[in-house]
């Protein structure tokens, strides 16, 4: 009897070992096909406030695609948090959405998958043709020399968003339009509990963005011509230096935003307590925090010296929203004709004037809708001098991997540890290293 | 396992085995028949719970298994068969301790050894020493009780996101009651980035933990004779004297199945780092659940994912094999 309840015991107990160490999954083959012709599930990204926000915004809109075609589509909004495990879930597994979207930088990473349907001349050509869309949203839709693996949905872009009257009380003129300017404005609105800036220090995505632009206007790149991972090269580390040493160096951003990931600095900005923030079509979500248009100021992104433009004048990645189809989408044909009925003129001005973006589709575009001084500026960004993320297979992992190791640094510079151009360095290597080997 | 769970259930059915034929069998069937019924029943009552623990367990950990000989990088995924055969590759990555990804997972195996020895250690001693405290009656015994099993009731995700708050830079109960209110720290620490995540993660974990090491020496010391403590202090053993001959060496088969149940699962923990620190753990609190996690998900390479994940599967096998091994032996001598 001992030896069977020990036995017993020990079968628990391994299948509680086996159990939690377990991995596994299901697949499945095949394109789409038009099985279920009245029928399509859309995954939404969160856009607004809140994914209530983007019920709202988007319901009264799918009802309307419906009594057009006849086609039901069931909406679910998939917190950011969650969208890329999703989507990577649905791929393995076969059973994921008709339509969804993705954030414009996975598109290469997705691409690779070959989870998504690739808009060839023709598919194009049935929701009216690849030309309607503006062609720096077209360059983050996919690798070159491949048919792109989603359409352009919003666009978006980043901009220096300024309380007016801390920079008045603070004796500030204008909104700074170089680094050097940045770093002043910011030391002068340090002071009293009050911070320059605020930024999304545990955010891997925002962290890597900023780093991005950092290195552009260094002149540097994280991947070489060819595609190989190059995280530690000069301009890189010094590109990633001088973002960390906004907190560790000139300390204008306070040491407690280094482990802020949930927007955190959105809501000090709103309430006050930083004077500056970089941000992408912060508008909505300002509005929302209850901040009014009057308050706050928004200009380009400083640049090293000069004004933005293209090459080391790059003051933003060409952020946004890209809508692709699944392709094991057992709807094919209604998936392409609600794509056409998301990217039409009307849907456009309706749904970038709810989320505060710009239409990446040009007709859209001209609306006096996208006129006010806001979105002049992130139109003129988009237009003149953004530049799109590393559109790679491994983009996805460069995301996480830089993104951590400036996660990191920041803790370092939080904690009090000197940040160094060998540190930097160092973290750059290391998430260099955590990359596939080709 | 499926043996020996299939041992346990025939224990009960052969005890019933004297008992007179299975009523209702009109005239009563030839002796053999009855036979084989008796013996297939058990088996017939187990066949759902083999075919769920097949489907549940053994299944997706096969898959697992031959995943990790697999080269499922993000451009295979989509259709598993296409993955060509990666022989050991992947093996050979997850071990080679010179190059980074090895390197990254030794040190997170590292962490998770010494995060899980010191947790089971202080869930072990903190349930212990409560239990063995709450044993003499007193007023409100019930409610300390019910009290202390909380943290093990609460799910864990809102319990975590609780800590989460709690551990905030600025605006954290733990920093205001440390350094705002009691001035033990010259400034406010972070505890969800850098060195101090470790030390939040233990506390987390601990704090979830300690509950079940109550609970379960709790419900062993029920069955302590009372005269046994009598009989020790009649001969003048004092407290301590009475905890160290009697209450530990009688708990002895508790705490065996209590130390290891507490170790696989702080091994293998999940939530609780995943909920306190995100997607990518600081690396002092780099825990090993997490770290196969990351290999998988965020590089895309559910190969190596599932390497490690294996080579983590063989390793508690084999603690819990030893374990078992000496805790029985151990047994066995003892009188």
């Amino acid at each position: 009897m001992r030896s069977i309840r020990a036995a017993a015991t020990g079968a628990v107990m391994l299948s509680l070992a086996l159990a939690a160490s377990a991995c596994g999954g299901g697949s499945s083959t095949g394109g789409g096909s038009n099985d279920s012709p009245k029928e399509l599930t859309y995954w939404a990204s969160n856009q607004g406030a809140s994914i209530e926000i983007d019920k709202k915004v988007l319901q009264p809109e799918l009802d309307k695609f419906e009594k057009q075609t006849g086609i039901k589509v069931k909406l679910e909004v998939v917190p950011w948090s969650d969208l890329l495990n999703r989507i990577l879930t649905a791929t393995t597994s076969g059973q994921g959405p008709d339509v969804l979207n993705i954030g414009n930088t996975w598109s290469a990473s997705l691409q690779a998958t070959g989870a998504l349907l690739p808009w060839d001349a023709k598919t194009f050509d049935a929701i009216g043709g690849k030309d309607r869309f503006v062609d720096s949203a077209l360059g983050s839709t996919g690798a070159e020399g491949q048919d792109p693996a989603a359409v352009p949905l919003y666009s978006m872009a980043y901009a220096l968003y300024y309380n007016k009257q801390m920079f008045a009380d603070a004796g500030i003129d204008g909104p700074p339009a170089t680094w050097d300017e940045l770093v002043a404005a910011g030391k002068k609105l340090t002071k009293d509990g009050k911070w320059g800036i605020g930024m999304e220090g545990s955010n891997p995505s925002e962290n890597v963005h900023h780093a991005f632009v950092f290195a552009e206007q260094h002149g540097a790149d994280f991947f070489t011509a060819d595609g190989r991972a190059d995280f530690a090269n000069e301009g890189a580390v010094t590109a990633v230096k001088q973002y960390v040493d906004l907190m560790a160096k000139d300390k204008i951003i306070a040491p407690g935003n280094a482990e802020y990931a949930q927007n955190q600095s959105v809501s000090d900005f709103a309430k006050g307590r930083t004077g500056m923030l970089l941000w992408q079509s912060a508008s909505a979500n300002l509005t929302s925090q209850g901040m009014s248009e009057d308050a706050y100021g928004i200009a380009p992104v400083p640049v090293r010296s000069g004004s933005p433009g293209p090459g080391k004048q790059v003051n933003s990645m060409v952020a946004g929203i890209n809508l692709a189809v699944f392709k094991n989408t057992d709807n094919l044909d209604g998936a392409t004709e609600f794509v056409k009925f998301m990217t039409s003129d009307t849907e456009q001005k309706i749904l970038n004037t709810a989320y505060g973006s710009i239409p990446p589709v040009k007709a859209a575009q001209q609306d006096t809708a996208f006129n006010s001084p806001a979105n002049a500026v992130l139109k003129d960004t988009l237009a003149t001098s953004a530049a799109a993320l590393p559109q790679v297979p491994e983009e996805s992992q460069f995301e996480t991997a830089v993104g951590t190791a400036v996660k990191n640094l920041f803790a370092d510079a939080a904690a009090g540890r000197e940040v160094t151009t060998a540190s930097v360095k160092a973290a750059l290597t290391k998430a260099q290293q955590q990359m596939p080997t080709k | 396992m499926s043996p020996d769970t299939t041992m346990t259930a025939t224990a009960p059915a052969a005890q019933a085995a004297p008992r007179k034929n299975t009523p209702g069998a009109a005239g009563g069937p030839r002796p053999r028949t009855g036979r084989i019924r008796r013996i297939g029943l058990p088996y017939l009552l187990l066949l759902p719970a083999l075919l769920l623990e097949l489907l549940v367990h053994l299944v997706p950990m096969v898959i697992g298994i031959v995943m990790s000989f697999k080269e499922l990088t993000q451009f295979h995924i989509r259709d598993w068969g296409t993955a060509p055969w990666a022989g050991l590759d992947n093996y050979a990555v997850s071990v080679d301790f010179d190059a980074p990804v090895g390197r990254a997972l030794l040190h997170s195996f590292g962490v998770t050894l010494a995060f899980t020895l010191l947790s089971v250690g202080l869930c072990w001693l903190i349930g212990t020493a409560a239990a063995v405290f709450m044993q003499d009656t007193f007023r409100g015994r019930g409610l300390l009780r019910a009290l202390f099993l909380v943290p093990y009731a609460l799910p864990v995700y809102a319990a975590v996101i609780t800590w989460v708050f709690m551990f905030q830079h600025d605006n954290g109960l733990v920093n205001h009651v440390l350094h705002d209110q009691l001035g033990i720290t010259d400034k406010p620490s972070f505890w969800l980035i850098g060195d101090n995540s470790f030390i939040a993660l233990l506390t987390v974990s601990v704090w979830k933990g300690w509950p079940f090491a109550f609970l379960i020496v709790m419900a062993g010391l029920q069955n302590i004779p009372r005269e046994l403590y009598e009989a020790a202090a009649l001969d003048g053993a004092g407290m301590l004297q009475q905890v160290r001959r009697i209450t530990l060496p009688s708990l002895r088969p508790v705490n065996q199945v209590l130390v290891l149940v507490l170790f696989l699962w702080t091994f293998n923990d999940f939530n609780t780092p995943y909920v306190l620190f995100g997607r990518t753990a600081p690396e002092a609190a780099d825990l090993i659940s997490v770290h196969i996690y990351q290999a998988s998900f965020v590089t895309w390479n559910f190969g190596t994912g599932s390497a490690m994940s294996v080579l983590l599967l063989l390793f508690l096998l084999v603690v819990t094999g030893v374990y078992l091994a000496l805790t029985s032996r151990g047994r066995r001598t003892a009188p």
